[in-house]
């Protein structure tokens, strides 16, 4: 958990750096709220503490990455408090979630308050939609601005690729995460939207792809949530099944959905196959006869 | 306590169709985006369920055993229709709130659960008055269901605003997914404060019930009574 802390620092400093004090603030209200949700919950249940295993630090931090720099505190903490009580510690604590925390609370608060969960506020004084949204509305985008966060709006942790993919790479070199799940989900993607953009008549848009996959929460979501080892599949197989659905779902929401963005709910969703998934792809035990009879 | 008493008292606390028999979960979830929607369809089901219950007492000696649900379906069925139209008549505006649940009383689990477990057995009085009780209950869970949602997913109680304008409302409230939440969430407190019901082990055998009832569908319950009867 340390190494996803570690691995989160670019990002995070990043985002900060990028938007200021607010970010700050939001990212520190999310964890400690985060981690007291865990202890109060854990002291009234009379469970022994987890909060040493810095997991509950990891889904405050990830939830804050999630979310605009202008949402207000106590919304934040209320997302975090969601993700801890609800999504994890009522099902059993780490380990037991059926799905990822830090999304589930994202997801929370976007229907909850939607209005505020896509202000993106003003980025250099102009009002700002997201690269993605303004891709959806056929307008064009910077690549480059896309890639290393500068000058676009979205959230304080998603706004540049850069950085994740720095994080993602120590992650990917101290073996904390396989490279199956990420390549297989941005693979599935691109050549989904390379697809699209074919049949669409634009020929092998290459410039809309980059713009997609440099755009939105993809990298973050690719490399940080949907590895997480609780929500995701054990098996070799289970994983590239797993990475290329969610590809294939997040393509199709971003795509022909209603909003520009459709990661978290694609990851989500995906956690929800996971067990299936898993059913479909368990090694038959050496020795056993047969096929296996699910 | 009389057993006219104890009906009502049973059917409101003991065996709450929504917190403790968790039946007509579809009206439940769907239409408590507000209180008085949940009162509204509380009593629409009441009335319903107090004549249903009546009228199929009366004829429990009647109607043969192999087609009894066909049949409860068919008295059912003419008295949602009654209470339709009395809606449409008098209350337009609840009618349009409520919309297609008001029909989907006839398939509504409490109605045919109570004439199948209590009305074809019992004479009409205590039937009414199951109905009455069991009722109750269920305006009492959608009526509290609702207050929840209401306060928190649009910061009102019964129509009006309480909220200040600074602390926005946590819109999933009024949603389908927070209809679950708070369903859960009173279940688990119902079931926290260990309140007398015929599943909270404490109260054991004196729930008054006598192994009949739906509850007692589940093991645990049959036990209890398998072990009474030696």
């Amino acid at each position: 958990m340390l190494d996803v802390l570690l691995a989160l620092v670019p990002a995070t400093l990043f985002g900060i750096y990028r938007f200021g004090m607010e970010a700050a603030v939001l990212i520190a209200a999310c964890m400690a709220t985060a981690v007291l949700a865990e202890w109060l919950f854990q002291k009234a249940m009379k469970k022994k503490s987890t909060v040493g295993d810095l997991s509950a630090l990891v889904t405050g931090l990830l939830l804050a990455l999630n979310l605009p720099s202008g949402l207000p505190v106590w919304m934040a903490c209320l997302g975090s408090l969601f993700a801890i009580v609800v999504v994890k510690q009522l099902f059993g604590g780490l380990g037991q979630n059926f799905m990822n925390p830090a999304l589930a609370a994202r997801c929370f608060l976007l229907i909850s308050f939607t209005g505020r969960m896509t202000d993106f506020g003003t980025v250099d004084g102009v009002s700002s939609a997201t690269p993605l949204m303004q891709l959806k509305s056929g307008g064009i985008v910077n690549i480059w601005d896309m890639f290393l966060g500068t000058g676009i709006g979205g959230t304080i942790g998603e706004v540049s690729a850069v950085a994740i993919l720095m994080g993602a790479a120590y992650l990917l070199i101290r073996k904390v995460i396989s490279i199956r799940i990420p390549a297989a989900y941005l693979g599935s993607f691109a050549i989904f939207i390379l697809i699209y953009r074919l049949f669409g008549g634009y020929g092998l848009d290459w410039a809309f792809l980059a713009a997609h996959l440099c755009g939105g929460g993809l990298m973050l979501g690719a490399f940080f949530m949907a590895t997480d080892y609780v929500t995701s599949p054990i098996t070799k197989t289970g994983k590239l099944i797993f990475g290329i659905v969610l590809g294939i779902l997040t393509a199709l929401f971003r795509l022909l959905g209603g909003s520009a963005e459709g990661v978290s709910y694609a990851i989500i969703l995906g956690n929800l196959l996971v067990p299936l998934i898993e059913k479909v792809t368990l090694p038959r035990a050496f020795g056993k006869e047969g096929r296996i009879r699910g | 306590m009389n057993r006219y008493v104890e009906r009502i008292y049973n059917g409101i606390v003991k065996e709450n169709p929504t917190f403790v028999l968790m039946l007509g979960m579809c009206p439940t979830l769907a239409v408590t985006t507000s209180a008085v929607n949940g009162v509204g369809m509380g009593l629409t089901t009441t009335a319903v369920l107090v004549c249903s219950n009546f009228v199929i007492s009366l004829f429990r000696k009647v109607i043969p055993d192999r087609v009894r649900i066909p049949a409860y379906i068919v008295i059912v069925a003419s008295l949602v229709t009654m209470v339709q139209l009395l809606l449409q008549g008098y209350l337009p505006d609840l009618y349009e709130t409520l919309g297609l649940y008001i029909p989907l009383i006839v398939v509504n689990c409490i109605i045919l659960g109570r004439a199948e477990s209590y009305a074809s057995k019992h004479g009409p009085i205590l039937s009414a008055l199951d109905g009455v009780g069991m009722g109750l209950g269920f305006t009492v869970g959608l009526t509290s269901i609702g207050i929840v949602r209401e306060l928190l997913g649009s910061g009102k109680i019964l129509g009006m605003t309480v909220l200040p304008d600074a602390v926005e409302p946590i819109s999933i409230f009024v949603l389908a997914p927070g209809a679950f939440f708070v369903l859960a969430g009173l279940t688990a407190l119902q079931n926290h404060f260990k309140a007398p019901s015929a599943t909270n082990k404490a109260e054991g055998k004196k729930s008054g019930c006598s192994g009949q009832c739906i509850s007692c569908q589940n093991a645990l319950c049959r036990e209890d009574k398998r072990e009474g009867d030696k």
